[in-house]
């Protein structure tokens, strides 16, 4: 993992100072809410519908088992217990005071960690494949290129007040599970014909209420290049971006307007003229960065592991876990274990401060003291010896933490929605609960396969609805709250955006209509065929139907 | 805040501290962190007494997003805000009741203000 230097430990610190006066100012009147509101956003401090909300960065999704304790002891000191994993891998806690926040920044320095730019307009928390280093597919770990970019964004003068939100992800593999095309900037690590190590860079993706694929604009950038191409992307978009109004700010309506073949023309242009040279990193920083992620002190193991296949035979429930959560790892003997925040019941991505000591302890003890946070808001053990699986599902047997459903369509993404937000439309997290207790016999769920259900609150979409096979977008209508379904997005490379099934329904009629879309697939799909494969291949009408059916139900 | 914004009748005030977040209520003479002392103002004159106090207590920087709330009154004489977000926002997380106001919780420090 990567480690702060003097520079970034120094930084961090003035920033914790800076925000302490910023309160203490806005408390004696110097300042205004109008001023202070964008200095507590860049900050990470939001006012939500009950109390203030802070937004945590975890930049690629990764966590030392120190940091997360440290999360554990903020949560019991400073809110009431728990935090929330957002799809943009940071946590949230819901009730900090104000007046306890510099304190909190102050235990985050402590353990290398802080909240700039988790809000306003800037670049903001760079997120990477969770299974960075794990991956046998993996041209080269994202890790090293999304701390680079950290390291340049971070207070970066020209991109400080861009004309909107700016996300970046990264992935290192052929198999997107960063949604890079969902994102301003999508970066997919490749090789070219030469063998060597480059970047395809996308722009222009983004959900909300103008949900958009990110579009290539370079297919091969080569990988010393990365920073000043970069810069030539932001510096276009600052001088171009719309900022007359916030719904169309955003570089995805930028790349729309004017196309991306022009889009594309002007990064070049602006390529050519910048100082190139000045701005890349230089190889011995890249360098020094890289090494923080060479890969931890691996064992030679058998491919197989004789307690491992035992435990299995022994324990049906253990075999199911493993079946359902465990990832392959690049190195025989080991895998990567995804710990499910998607309890039967429970609100997604929320886990209390015990849960995360356990999780603490398990990293330390069994995966080299590494955990990752997934953009659908599950915990990773990226490296456990398959010799100590067993162990590691009975600790989180015991935590509440064995729900064996990754990838399963009791996985469901949900956005805080109405419960928390103060932008929300309508509730998520009851939605999201109410099919979980629908869908939660196992055996079903592993019958349906891997589907997933993502649930927004409002148009924002941070649950990204738009990119599940199965959206549900809350709304308001007629002061009530109301359901859009979309079908058929996907947030892989075949990145698709989902299309509406019909008018919206009332929550209540949200777990019939997806059990009949469920129905609709196990009538009609071929042997082996995944959900999205189905709905792709018999299109929309057979599942509007059941929409139709639903609204034309006798009450 | 102007009258052409100004929800039906009746009406009550309420913001969220400063220092605490917590969602307060007007009573006509403090903010109180307890929604059945909130000041109903049942006619245009009271509407207007809140939002001069809403702008007086914004001005003081005593709370943040002050604004009116349509409500019903209940058997019992209490207000209720009409609309579910305003509800929520009143008793607390609908899928956590053992949290929030609904709980009997508050994160207002009492020597705040």
């Amino acid at each position: 993992m990567y480690r702060y230097d003097e520079f970034d430990a120094r930084f961090v610190r003035e920033r914790v100072a800076q925000f302490r006066d910023q309160v203490a100012r806005r408390l004696d009147g110097s300042l205004t809410e109008d001023e202070f509101k964008p200095l507590r956003l860049k900050n990470g401090v939001y006012l939500q519908l009950h109390a203030y909300m802070l937004r945590i960065a975890i930049p690629y999704g990764t966590l030392s088992a120190r940091q997360l304790r440290q999360l554990a002891l903020i949560g019991e000191k400073y809110d009431r217990g728990y935090g929330h994993f957002t799809t943009r891998t940071n946590m949230q806690f819901n009730w900090p005071r104000l007046r306890d926040v510099p304190e909190i920044l102050d235990l985050l320095a402590d353990v290398e960690m802080h909240c700039i730019q988790t809000s306003g307009n800037c670049i903001r928390n760079v997120t990477a494949d969770h299974f960075a280093g794990v991956a046998a597919d993996e041209v080269e770990d994202p890790r090293p290129t999304a701390e680079l970019i950290r390291q340049w964004s971070s207070l970066h003068p020209e991109f400080d007040y861009l004309p909107r939100k700016f996300k970046i992800a990264v992935t290192g593999s052929p198999q997107d599970r960063a949604v890079t095309k969902a994102h301003d900037i999508g970066l997919r690590i490749l090789r070219n014909a030469k063998g060597e190590i480059g970047y395809e860079v996308m722009v222009g993706g983004g959900l909300g209420r103008t949900p958009m694929i990110a579009k290539t604009i370079r297919a091969f950038l080569p990988k010393a290049e990365l920073l000043a191409y970069l810069e030539a992307v932001l510096r276009v978009y600052n001088l171009e971006g719309r900022r007359d109004n916030k719904y169309k700010a955003r570089v995805k309506i930028l790349v729309h307007e004017i196309g991306a073949e022009k889009f594309t023309q002007l990064v070049e242009d602006e390529y050519a003229r910048l100082d190139g040279p000045s701005i890349v990193a230089d190889p011995q920083e890249v360098a020094r960065i890289a090494a923080y992620f060479a890969p931890p002190a691996y064992e030679k193991l058998p491919l197989r592991s004789t307690g491992f296949d035992a435990a299995k035979t022994q324990n049906r429930a253990f075999a199911t876990w493993a079946s359902v959560n465990l990832f392959p790892h690049k190195l025989t003997g080991y895998a990567a274990a995804t710990i499910s925040l998607k309890n039967i019941g429970e609100a997604p991505g929320d886990v209390t401060s015990a849960q995360m000591r356990v999780l603490a302890d398990l990293a330390e003890k069994y995966s080299f003291d590494e955990l990752r946070i997934t953009h659908a808001q599950n915990v990773v053990l990226p490296h456990v010896k398959q010799d100590d699986l067993f162990a590691v599902w009975q600790a989180l047997v015991a935590a509440d933490l064995a729900s064996a459903n990754a990838g399963l369509i009791t996985d469901i993404i949900a956005c805080p929605g109405l419960d928390y937000c103060s932008l929300a439309t309508a509730r998520s997290i009851p939605i999201a609960q109410a099919l979980a207790q629908r869908f939660a016999d196992q055996e079903r769920q592993i019958e349906i396969g891997e589907l997933n259900i993502k649930i927004s609150g409002c148009i924002n979409a941070c649950a990204h609805h738009h990119v599940g096979h199965i959206g549900i977008l809350g709304l308001e209508k007629s002061g009530k709250e109301s359901y859009q379904i979309t079908l058929g997005g996907d947030a892989t490379l075949n990145a698709a955006i989902g299309e509406r099934l019909g008018p919206g329904l009332d929550a209540e009629d949200v777990p019939d209509t997806i059990e009949r879309i469920v129905e609709v697939y196990l009538q009609h799909r071929k042997a082996g065929e995944p959900f999205i494969d189905a709905v792709r291949r018999l299109g929309l009408e057979p599942f509007k139907a059941v929409v139709q059916e639903t609204l034309h139900a006798p009450a | 805040m102007t009258a052409a914004k100004r929800p039906p009748l009746p009406v009550i005030l309420l913001a969220n501290d400063l220092l605490d977040g917590e969602v307060v209520f007007w009573t006509g003479r403090v903010w109180s962190d307890r929604p059945q002392e909130a000041l109903i103002a049942r006619d245009e004159a009271g509407a207007a007494l809140l939002e001069a106090a809403a702008a007086e207590a914004l001005a003081q920087n005593k709370v943040v997003d002050a604004y009116l709330v349509d409500v019903a009154l209940d058997g019992e004489g209490r207000a209720v805000p009409r609309h579910y977000r305003e509800k929520i926002k009143t008793e607390g997380p609908s899928v956590r009741r053992d949290l929030g106001k609904q709980a009997g919780q508050s994160n207002l420090v009492p020597t705040g203000h």
